[in-house]
């Protein structure tokens, strides 16, 4: 196991270079010079060449994805163009709001739809299996952006249970996980359900029944401990989709996360800000699947994932 | 009447055995016909390509054309969706925005398609270190959470539709490469492919006129998920303010523009919404038939 998790560790530094390479060279596709852009209007064509020099921004590309990926794992990601304080410092602000967003949702995501799965599949083609399946359908459809406006419409301007927008306390909570977990928990349910159907129709249940185990017992026991392994990759999947869902559902909840922070860097251009933010969540989501891996591995001795 | 029968299904036989392909195709359909949430799922679709085709015939007015005076109207007799801020017909502007997003979604997934084609057959073809480049430059572009790859060429290219159309196609190329590359390893290792070699063809004809068509069944059912995940997409970046910009009836833009008068006038942002998730849902319940009548191997 543990050779395992150091070779899987290693295996992520060339997705990480790469990673870095391509926010670089999309960076490298906005059109006009930065060096220009920085010095603003009526600048001499001095002051905007000794800039270039300063930024580094006449050596050759190479030189300068090098010495981006050096400052990079030092923590520096240049300064914001709009509050000329460091990204780094900007981003470690928002960061843990986008976090507790995001693992809020999956808690959600998790929860409701492992619960919805088990109730479907030890209740095959029932009413509940059926509803329940429906909703899943339907919640695998829906756009995050538009159920977070109608939850607000609903809950907080009908009904006044929840804040409209902010962050800060747990009802502030509530609306923005359920939005941005609630697609994800379809997604959970259809794989619990699926994979709980094909785990109950195995030998050892039977065998399990034929003992006269109670019937509790057996789904939570032997079914679900085994149906759990594929749902966990699917989970692990999930959390990437909500970092980026996160973009959607901050900028409809008024959330000052990263997302935001990102959507508002792109708004104004401020393309440092946004290269670090992108760089950073991408980062992030490549350590989840690590994480996601070896529990897959522990979970489930039998594969081999080489 | 008996022996009628005998000769008829003989003449059939022959002829299925003379295109195989046309078999194929026939066992899917019977297939599919018989999964009604996925006919439900292909009527949806029809419908909204045809209400995009006949968008300029069946709109009750202009999509653009401004009325200050009936802003914020609700529904109602005249109006059947309501007005929107600037008085303009909902509807109108729903059905004009069908053009939108079926294009956007079409063109982005034809994009990513076929780039991801062309790198998965390569990778799953030549193998060695082409297939390990390709694929680790696959693994790099999955290695970008959710839409934030798309957010990425936005920043750089400008917010516009054709940005968008861009973006959500860079994001779909690792998938179909993926899927591709798969197909093609199980498909070359086939002795015909061997002796089609033997014969002296060539890699292009190898690859064209006896891969391809092999491994067109996954790449359907991916492509018609992809168009849910797209369309999805699209609006998300659109209603971000990053893809089309007003007055355009895009939905994500015109559920943006909803969202300031929650209070006011919420059916702004209701019709919009069923729009896209309906469009959405069609897409998703169609690809799940396509997928369990081409490819039930595929089926989680």
């Amino acid at each position: 196991m543990f050779v395992f998790i150091i070779r899987r560790v290693l295996q992520t530094i060339p997705v990480l270079l790469g990673v870095s390479l391509v926010v670089f060279l999309i960076m490298q596709m906005v059109p006009g010079d930065p060096a220009t852009l920085l010095a603003g209007e009526g600048a001499t064509k001095e002051t905007i060449e000794s800039l270039r020099h300063e930024l580094g921004l006449d050596r050759p590309i190479l030189y300068q994805y090098v010495d981006y990926v050096l400052h990079a794992v030092q923590g520096d990601f240049g300064e914001s163009l709009r509050s000329s304080r460091p990204v780094l410092d900007e981003i470690m602000v928002r960061l843990p709001i986008t976090l507790e967003l995001a693992l809020a949702s999956i808690f959600i995501t998790v929860v409701l739809g492992m619960i919805a799965g088990i109730i479907s599949a030890t209740k095959q083609y029932s009413a509940a299996d059926i509803s329940i399946m429906i909703v899943a359908l339907l919640g695998i459809s829906l756009p995050s952006f538009w159920l977070g406006l109608m939850l607000i419409y609903f809950f907080s301007v009908n009904l006044h249970l929840f804040p409209v927008s902010g962050w800060g306390t747990f009802s502030h909570m509530i609306l923005p996980a359920i939005t941005l977990g609630a697609g994800g928990a379809a997604i959970v349910a259809r794989m619990t359900r699926s994979s709980m159907l094909e785990v109950v129709r195995q030998d050892y249940i039977r065998t399990a029944r034929a003992k006269g185990l109670k019937e509790y017992i057996i789904i939570y026991k032997h079914g679900l401990k085994n149906a759990l392994i594929p749902v966990i990759t699917v989970v692990g999947l999930q959390f990437g989709a909500l970092l980026g869902g996160t973009v959607l559902t901050e900028s409809v909840f008024a959330i000052n996360g990263l997302g935001r922070l990102i959507v508002d860097a792109i708004r104004t251009r401020d393309l440092p800000m946004v290269q670090g933010g992108v760089l950073i969540a991408s980062v992030i989501f490549v350590f989840m699947n690590l994480a996601v891996d070896v529990l897959y591995r522990y979970f489930n001795k039998r594969i081999d994932l080489n | 009447m008996k022996p009628e029968v005998v000769i008829n299904n003989t003449e059939l036989n022959v002829k299925e055995r003379k295109s195989p392909k046309l078999r194929h195709w026939k066992a899917f359909y019977k297939k599919f016909k018989r999964n009604k949430l996925a006919l439900v799922g292909g009527y949806i679709v029809l419908f909204y390509i045809l209400l995009a085709i006949f968008a300029p015939l069946i709109s009750p007015q202009d999509p653009y054309e401004i009325d200050l005076v009936n802003k914020l109207q609700t529904p109602s007799a005249e109006h059947w969706m309501g007005t929107d801020d600037k008085g303009r017909d909902i509807l109108s502007r729903l059905l004009y925005g069908t053009r939108l997003s079926l294009t956007v979604g079409f063109v982005s997934v034809f994009f990513g398609a076929f780039i991801g084609i062309l790198l998965g057959l390569a990778a799953g073809y030549y193998g060695k270190w082409i297939d390990t480049v390709i694929m680790r430059i696959v693994d790099v572009l999955l290695a970008f959470p959710g839409i934030l790859l798309a957010l990425a060429i936005i920043s750089a290219l400008g917010p516009s539709l054709i940005n968008v159309m861009v973006a959500v196609g860079v994001f779909s190329i690792p998938m179909f490469a993926r899927i591709v590359r798969g197909s093609t390893l199980s498909v070359r290792k086939l002795e015909y492919i061997d002796a089609i070699r033997a014969l002296g063809a060539t890699d292009f004809t190898i690859i064209c006129k006896h891969i391809f068509p092999n491994i067109l069944s996954p790449v359907i059912v991916q492509a018609t998920l992809r168009l849910a995940t797209a369309i999805l997409s699209a609006a998300g970046l659109s209603f971000l303010g990053l893809g089309a910009q007003p007055p355009s009836p895009e939905w994500g833009a015109m559920l943006s523009s909803g969202r300031d008068y929650l209070f006011s006038a919420p059916h702004i942002a209701l019709f919009p919404g069923i729009a896209i998730s309906t469009l959405v849902l069609g897409f998703n319940i169609f690809g799940d038939g396509l997928r369990d009548a081409l490819d039930p191997r595929m089926k989680k």
